[in-house]
């Protein structure tokens, strides 16, 4: 691959299942629009950044909501404010070789068959228990259990240590937060349209933003 | 950004469009694998049920092969289901014609639908 970009962002479409005639198989798998890639910024080692990376962007930003700062950096490569804008470590070829305000072309990152790992925001679960946060058992539901079924028992000793153990599990916050999933084979890409059609499920809810980049451990 | 509804009929859209209901007498043309060899068997019979669920669209036909009731649940967008087409089609008020196990000879038949022909929408 002579234009191999690290990696593509995009939006989770949602989750079909693909039946894979040669190998007689039903697949389950998750669409991506990866579509509308545009280099916003080209950072290179010559430059005082002192390394090789692109800044990407996806979807065009309403003007009211795009700050002065913001408008002024889209400008300098002349394309629209983006939505959604990440920057991903390029080599040093591709840098060099790389225009800002071009647009990535998705047959030149995707191909049947390889592997990619999924970078995306996990779905919010709000402030939840242990039983769901973390898998525990819970408690048994009769012999006498009093207001006791998902909480997740004793929390530690006595004198010694006398204290909870840092790290011990408990409720609290879960979800929405950063999740990759590596190693995901990409069974189907539709150039035109710029879906890619990978196997397995993704972090995040419908419609939101994905980091697709090459299998680090492919 | 196209929805995953749209992205799921594009790509089911020939079998999808079959106009298949229950009661038809259906002719199922089965791709079978012998080792490396493929070759196609028609199994007809009538559907006595459809599963409608996107890609995972079954449909069970069942005939009577000589004397021994058969019922094949074929999952509809495999390439198991090489070809399906609707011989004739038949009255019925129920979704599913399971109480057809239950009955035999004379009491088993359907009433036509008059004046029903094929059409192209009723093979894929």
């Amino acid at each position: 691959m002579s234009k191999a970009y690290s990696g593509l962002l995009g939006r989770k479409v949602g989750m079909t299942q693909l039946y894979l005639a040669d190998k007689d198989l039903m697949v389950g798998v998750t669409v991506l629009d990866v579509s509308g890639n545009v280099v916003t910024a080209v950072k290179n080692a010559a430059t005082p950044d002192g390394y090789h990376a692109l800044q990407i962007g996806i979807l065009d930003k309403k003007e009211t909501r795009v700050s002065k700062a913001l408008a002024g950096h889209f400008a300098k490569c002349n394309v629209k404010a983006k939505k959604f804008v990440k920057e991903l470590r390029a080599s040093a070829a591709v840098a060099n070789a790389a225009v800002a305000g071009a647009e990535l072309a998705v047959a030149d990152f995707f191909q049947a068959g390889m592997l990619v790992d999924v970078v995306g925001t996990s779905k919010g679960r709000g402030f939840a228990g242990v039983m769901k946060r973390h898998n525990f058992r819970g408690f048994i539901r009769s012999h006498g259990t009093h207001e006791y079924f998902r909480h997740g028992g004793s929390i530690g000793t006595r004198l010694t240590p006398g204290m909870v153990l840092k790290g011990k599990k408990m409720p609290g916050h879960m979800g929405a937060a950063r999740v990759t999933v590596q190693n995901l084979a990409v069974v189907k890409v539709d150039v035109d349209r710029g879906l890619v059609f990978v196997k397995g499920g993704v972090p995040g809810a419908n419609g939101g933003y994905v980091i697709v980049r090459k299998a680090v451990k492919g | 950004m196209p929805t995953i509804r749209e992205i799921e009929q594009e790509l089911y859209a020939a079998k999808h469009n079959i106009d298949l209901r229950t009661g038809d007498t259906v002719k199922v043309h089965v791709r079978i694998r012998e080792g490396e060899k493929s070759r196609v068997q028609i199994f007809e019979g009538t559907l006595i049920g459809m599963h409608r669920g996107g890609p995972r669209t079954t449909i069970t036909v069942r005939k009577v092969s000589y004397g021994v009731g058969v019922e094949r649940i074929f999952v509809l967008h495999t390439q198991t289901v090489d070809k399906i087409e609707v011989v004739s089609r038949y009255k019925v008020r129920r979704a599913k014609l399971y109480y057809l196990r239950d009955l035999t000879g004379k009491k088993a038949r359907l009433k036509p639908m008059r004046g029903w022909r094929p059409t192209d929408a009723h093979s894929a």
